[in-house]
């Protein structure tokens, strides 16, 4: 499991020197188009800017008012029994349906117990192994006018529960508790 | 929406629905927090709990401008030089695997792997548009125009899988938190996502051989 941790160390280094050798190889200005690029990310993150405004006040306030403390003591002795941090429930379920929602939650937990607990770790690795299903699903089908979506929403379903429990055991595999 | 008369829609406008839930999601955290608060007494801390995490918001940006904005810049480098192009054409082999009736040239191909690329290095924003192309190329090889094709749903399925191996979201998120080792989660990670989308392709997979479903 140690190979894993390599892989995480290793990952951004590498992507640097594949994409900058490729580039040099294929003669382009490197650091020009770097900055042509960074140019992107900036509207990119402005137009996040109001959202994350937005959610990080109202869960902000759920937070405060003591409201999520509330149900993650309420849903604990369920999620005991098969080792599920309780705290992560419902950002678990509200990824599925919004994203930027799902975001609001994932900070919220960051903030309060930690990036690096086992909470803020399996959160970290769920949400890199999952999506937000219903919304993209419905862009797909609109966007052709179909309206028999057949099996898509259970494979789907059936694919992001095989991603939560997988986060939840190589988390705790690889960190511990 | 103009197609109301037609009773399929209906399942359609549950769906649009789905788009403006984030509106009642919203208001409800707010006024659940706001009378929670009221009746356990937490009402005092209220106010500075909403200015406090509105300034984490604008914090949080901040830091992520920086992030987002240098892995923009590397993603431009892999674009102009043709590395992306060149990755999408590596998906080629696996791709005729997963869908054998498609021309292995043809243009349904050519948008799926676009955006299969797009969503593995994370570029959200630009997986979109090829997707709903890959849609459409597949519409036009699908018999009945109502009905989902198994190439549609293999693809929606191994999308919705989620496919994205380096999440420098999830990383900047957890930097801007104090982690002490941010990129900590980008082998677990990848490992869960092999699992997830390991299993929508297996499902899938079943469920073609399967008649009428």
């Amino acid at each position: 499991m140690r190979a894993m941790l390599f892989v995480s160390n290793i990952m951004i280094p590498l992507l640097f020197v594949v994409i900058i050798v490729y580039g040099l190889l294929k003669k382009v200005r490197v650091y020009d188009a770097f900055i042509e690029g960074a140019k992107d990310g900036f509207s990119t993150v402005l137009t996040i800017l109001p959202t994350l405004i937005g959610l990080m006040v109202s869960i902000g306030i759920l937070r405060t008012s003591g409201a999520l403390t509330a149900l993650s003591s309420l849903l604990q002795p369920a999620c005991a029994t098969i080792g599920f941090p309780e705290p992560a429930l419902p950002l678990t379920l509200m990824r599925l349906v919004s994203s930027s929602a799902s975001v609001g939650l994932l900070l919220d937990i960051f903030k309060t117990y930690g990036p690096d607990s086992f909470t803020g770790r399996f959160v970290s690795v769920m949400m890199s192994s999952t999506e937000t299903i219903f919304y993209t699903l419905s862009i797909y089908f609109v966007a052709v006018k179909i309206t028999k979506t057949r099996y898509t929403l259970a494979g789907a379903l059936i694919a992001n529960f095989a991603g939560i429990a997988a986060s939840l055991i190589i988390t705790d595999l690889v960190f511990g508790r | 929406m103009k197609c109301s008369n037609n009773p399929s829609w209906v399942k359609h406008r549950l769906a649009m629905r789905c788009l403006y839930m984030l509106n009642y999601l919203w208001a409800a955290f707010i006024l659940i927090g706001v009378v929670y608060a009221a009746f356990s007494g937490n009402i005092d801390q209220l106010t500075s709990g909403a200015l406090d995490s509105s300034v984490d918001a604008v914090n949080l940006c901040i830091r992520m401008l920086g992030i987002m904005c240098m892995w923009t810049g590397l993603m431009k480098i892999a674009e102009k030089s043709g590395l992306i192009y060149a990755m999408s054409r590596g998906l080629a082999p696996a791709l005729s695997k997963l869908f054998p009736t498609l021309p292995r040239d043809g243009k349904a191909m050519e948008h799926i792997s676009t955006n299969m690329i797009a969503n593995i290095l994370g570029l959200g924003w630009a997986a979109t548009p090829p997707g709903i192309k890959a849609m459409e190329e597949l519409q036009k090889l699908n018999p009945d125009k109502t009905r989902a094709s198994k190439e549609m749903c293999m693809f929606l399925i191994i999308n919705l899988s989620s496919l994205q191996l380096v999440t420098i979201n999830i990383i900047a998120y957890r930097a801007q938190y104090n982690s002490v080792s941010p990129q900590e989660i980008i082998g677990p990670g990848i490992l869960a996502t092999l699992c997830s989308t390991a299993a929508g392709i297996i499902f899938a997979k079943i469920m073609e051989k399967r008649r009428n479903t």
